[in-house]
């Protein structure tokens, strides 16, 4: 059941979450983001590209790391924190080396029907960095900056 | 995502609508190009003027529909990207293995 291997904890400005790997919780990841987001005016590029860099990282995590296995869990936390967002991705897999992964952009490569992910994350987040051990799983760690939140960046309105 | 299948002068013309992303259209894709191939159609275009959002998936969707048709003696062209869709295809630089065109009158006749 999806909702057992749902664990979420919203503090403020955060959000911690665990779903087993199944594609249709990616939507419950989208959701959190979305609570952590709320109050902030993105424009409608920037919300695309965090919404499809979260989408890449979490499809890898729950295919690549976890192997689709809807036991094994995905780990999200996503925070905001001087108007820069971090995304970090774990999951429970044998280890994702990135550079193990062909460059996309080779002409020998074009014609590769997957592989892009990582270069997809790359360009819509500021920073994509991967870590992993052998056996422990890999964390991947992104940030953009978004701007501060319109409730710290601007004083109380008079009526 | 939808997608439906309409003819035009010959050409078998694919409307996906919506996302097309893992789990949420990338299948549809593939489907609707070999059901078209099946029909006998050797001219295919997909009309992605609809399309949202286009994720990794989604783009290893459409790199293997033009190889299939390819594969099976078939042209598949793409037309009215819209500007999402387009960066996509530039940041993946498969805008230089797909031909595309901007209106989908320019790609009929061009088959």
């Amino acid at each position: 059941m999806a909702a057992r291997r749902l664990v979420a904890v919203a503090v403020s400005g955060a959000v911690h979450l665990a779903v087993g790997s199944r594609l249709e919780n990616v939507e419950l990841v989208r959701a959190a983001i979305d609570a952590v987001l709320d109050g902030f005016e993105l424009d409608d590029d920037t919300a695309r590209q965090i919404d499809l860099a979260m989408r890449e990282a979490v499809v890898n995590a729950m295919r690549h790391g976890n192997g689709d296995d809807p036991e094994r869990t995905v780990e999200v936390d996503c925070s905001v924190d001087d108007g820069v967002l971090t995304l970090r991705v774990r999951d429970e897999g044998p280890g994702f080396d990135p550079e193990s992964v062909p460059d996309p952009l080779d002409d020998e490569n074009l014609h590769r029907t997957s592989g892009r992910g990582l270069l997809f994350m790359r360009q819509c987040m500021d920073t994509v960095d991967y870590t992993f051990r052998p056996g422990e799983g890999t964390m991947v760690t992104m940030t953009k900056a978004i701007g501060p939140s319109p409730r710290r960046a601007r004083p109380m309105e008079e009526e | 995502m939808q997608i439906s299948a309409r003819h035009r002068e010959g050409v078998t013309v694919l409307d996906p609508k919506g996302k097309i992303t893992i789990g949420a259209g990338d299948v549809a894709i593939r489907d609707a190009v070999h059901e078209a191939l099946d029909a006998g159609s050797k001219k295919i275009l997909i009309n992605l003027n609809g399309v949202s959002t286009c994720d990794s998936s989604g783009i290893g969707e459409l790199v293997a529909a033009y190889t299939t048709v390819k594969n099976r003696g078939g042209e598949l062209k793409l037309c009215e990207l819209p500007a999402k869709v387009s960066d996509v295809l530039q940041i993946t630089q498969l805008i230089t293995v797909f031909e595309i065109h901007d209106s989908e009158d320019e790609a009929i006749a061009s088959f």
